[in-house]
């Protein structure tokens, strides 16, 4: 393998980390703070990818539709913090699993009614649509934006998290949820906005795989398994951990993929290579998250 | 509870009509959530508009269907399988979209000596030597649609052809199918995960690799996201893309729009086939359901009119097994693709298509018929079946 077609490889493994890290960083967030486990953040990611598509051909404008979508799906989790998980703060993790799965079931459904069973159109931007010239390797620009976009809201979170007031206070949540209720802070503002952000972020991640991944009912789940893969192997709660992990997954992932079958082929036929090296290749982020965690029982960065 | 009141008020209905004929009853275990659903709701209401054609009769018999979705998991499958035939005695079972959930089920069916009617999945293993006396496909052995590319590459003289199918026994079929009519060189034979979200690995190494076409066999979500990515890459318009009709069907080609338009693939059935029945069927799909119909809403079709030749043919009586075997085996079917016979294994002989994407003349984005590759073509795997 030359050196041109290993840094594509890499850049591919970082794309696909900034990408589960858009999605990591909001379930981190709601389950280090909240100590929610929220199955249903997978249905935010959808609902983002299903709003920027319909949203597209009203505004003809990906960047404006994706906004919207995103505030739409931010707003989307407010109303869902109140009306559905507000009372289930208090009750063990087995209720909060049953129940967010029951609206994992529920918006799957209403999707499913509004636009239908057949998954819908999205494609890139034309600006955005073909690929790019870097250094003689052409790599698809959409995936450079996404790499862009997931770059953006690390800072983003950094800044929000190490330099502002509510940030202390997310940071103080994660670390000592108790103490901050007693010092009189409003958690169930706190709360709300926190779950709030998290859901923008999903809808964010949605509305950026849209035109890569298939728009179909069901696209969340797919990704929610890998992302509380992430969340384990970089600690939860903790924003680092987060995008580590996911850098981590994204490169384990692309690289087994990449590599796997090649390395089989050295020693057995091309056609058993391939499906050995794409068993052992799915596989490969499993294995590390068990390395991960004999290692450091708590992931990489743990927030308590 | 309520499905259990209605079974307790069907049965005690017929016990106050002992000279009634017998229910039908129709399990239709498919795939109705997750990414796969698209093919096996289309399936469903496939069959559905064949029973409504019908009067809610097939074969002249009260027709019950009983819904189940198998969540495209092997052992939700086996358990609802179970579950058709103890507790609701069904019997034919049908919907089937997955190779592997066919292969699994089957067991369970032919133990419990219930017909297993495949409206999509075509295991080369259920053709050839593990061929069945309960089981029948109504639509293709897998081999039969990736032949007919592999014919057509073949004939149009590409040399050094990249291969790529998700890793599970319809994977390994389609493949195997291909090689079987194209003798060029094999630039690259990839299988990726079920259910792959994320291909630019493989594109990277397909780039590399510099193939003169590529053929990939990706059903469902992973066919659209595959189609995305490879426009993105570049590689459309540089690498001729072939595949299967299951790559480039109704329910991707919706998803995926102009990105797919002059894919040549292939078919048993096309929605422009010229018949009477197939004009029917597409125009009443759009009215009833507001889409244009993929080849397995077709198949959906077509099993529900193998079922109504063969309950006719054996005069509505369901109990003598032997004789309603004999029927489907022997049926003379007028389905949406002309007359389709069912070979010694249970498999249909039958025309296959090659399709080209094209945009039709309301705007849509659908598959035009462009030439038979195969006539009357018979699948590669009766010989070891057992069945004579």
């Amino acid at each position: 393998m030359d050196a041109l077609l290993l840094v594509e490889q890499g850049l591919n493994g970082l794309q696909l980390g900034v990408m589960l890290f858009l999605m990591a960083a909001g379930l981190t967030l709601v389950f280090g703070i909240m100590d929610l486990i929220n199955l249903a953040h997978g249905t935010f990611y959808m609902v983002g990818a299903y709003l920027t598509a319909a949203l597209v051909p009203v505004l003809d404008s990906f960047p404006l539709a994706l906004a919207a979508a995103v505030l739409l799906t931010a707003l989307l989790g407010l109303v869902v913090e109140a009306v559905a998980l507000r009372t289930l703060y208090r009750r063990d993790h087995l209720d909060q699993v049953l129940a967010t799965f029951g609206l994992i079931l529920f918006f799957n459904e209403l999707v499913k009614i509004v636009f239908g069973p057949i998954p819908i159109f999205l494609n890139p931007p034309a600006a955005l649509a073909g690929t790019v010239d870097l250094f003689g390797l052409k790599y698809p620009a959409f995936r450079l934006a996404i790499l862009a976009v997931g770059i953006a809201v690390a800072v983003f979170l950094w800044l929000l998290i190490a330099r502002t007031r509510v940030g202390m206070l997310i940071r103080a949540g994660a670390t000592n949820r108790e103490m901050v209720m007693a010092l009189g802070v409003d958690v169930r503002l706190l709360f709300g906005l926190v779950f709030a952000l998290g859901c923008g972020l999903a809808g964010l991640a949605g509305a950026m795989a849209g035109p890569v991944l298939a728009v179909q009912v069901g696209m969340g789940e797919q990704i929610l398994i890998l992302t509380f893969v992430v969340i384990v192997i970089g600690g939860i709660g903790s924003i680092r951990g987060a995008l580590a992990g996911a850098l981590l997954v994204g490169m384990v992932d692309t690289m087994g993929r990449a590599l796997l079958p090649a390395a089989f082929r050295l020693v057995m036929d091309a056609a058993n290579a391939s499906a050995a090296g794409a068993a052992l290749a799915s596989m490969a982020i499993y294995v590390l998250m068990a390395v991960v965690l004999a290692i450091k029982p708590k992931g990489l960065f743990p927030a308590h | 509870m309520t499905r259990n009141l209605l079974t307790l008020a069907s049965a005690l209905a017929l016990l106050a009509t002992p000279v009634a004929a017998d229910t039908l009853k129709i399990g239709m275990i498919t795939t109705l959530s997750g990414p796969g659903a698209g093919l096996g709701i289309d399936i469903r209401d496939g069959f559905a508009l064949a029973v409504e054609h019908a009067g809610g009769k097939l074969g002249g018999q009260d027709t019950q269907v009983i819904e189940a979705d198998d969540q495209q998991k092997p052992d939700v499958a086996v358990g609802l399988a179970n579950r058709m035939v103890e507790r609701d005695r069904v019997q034919v079972v049908t919907g089937v979209v997955w190779s592997n959930l066919a292969l699994a089920m089957l067991p369970t069916l032919a133990g419990g000596q219930t017909f297993f009617i495949s409206p999509n999945a075509g295991p080369s293993q259920l053709a050839g030597a593990q061929c069945n006396p309960y089981f029948f496909n109504a639509a293709y052995q897998n081999d039969q649609i990736h032949e007919a590319v592999g014919k057509h590459v073949q004939d149009e003289g590409f040399k050094k052809v990249y291969l790529m199918a998700p890793n599970y026994p319809a994977g390994k079929d389609g493949l195997a199918g291909f090689k079987r009519y194209y003798k060029g060189a094999v630039a690259g034979e990839v299988y990726t995960q079920v259910g792959q979200l994320d291909y630019a690995a493989e594109l990277a190494q397909l780039k590399a690799a510099a193939p003169d076409a590529v053929y990939v066999f990706y059903p469902g979500g992973m066919g659209i996201n595959f189609i995305k990515q490879y426009e993105q890459a570049g590689l459309k318009g540089a690498v001729p893309l072939f595949g299967p009709g299951f790559s480039f069907d109704q329910d991707i080609l919706s998803a995926v729009g102009e990105s797919a338009l002059g894919v040549k693939n292939s078919a048993q059935w096309s929605p422009d086939l010229d018949n009477a029945a197939n004009k029917t069927f597409v125009a009443d799909f759009k009215a009833k359901y507001g889409r244009i119909p993929s080849m397995y809403a077709a198949q959906g079709y077509d099993t529900a009119l193998l079922i109504d030749t063969a309950v006719k043919a054996v005069g509505g009586n369901l109990k003598d097994k032997d004789k309603l075997r004999a029927a489907l085996a022997s049926a003379k079917l007028q389905s949406l693709r002309g007359e389709v016979a069912f070979n010694t294994n249970h498999y249909p002989i039958h025309n296959i298509y090659l399709r080209e994407v094209v945009k039709g003349v309301d705007g849509a984005v659908t598959n035009k018929t462009v030439a038979t590759v195969f006539t009357n073509h018979a699948d590669a795997y009766v010989k070891d079946c057992p069945m004579k």
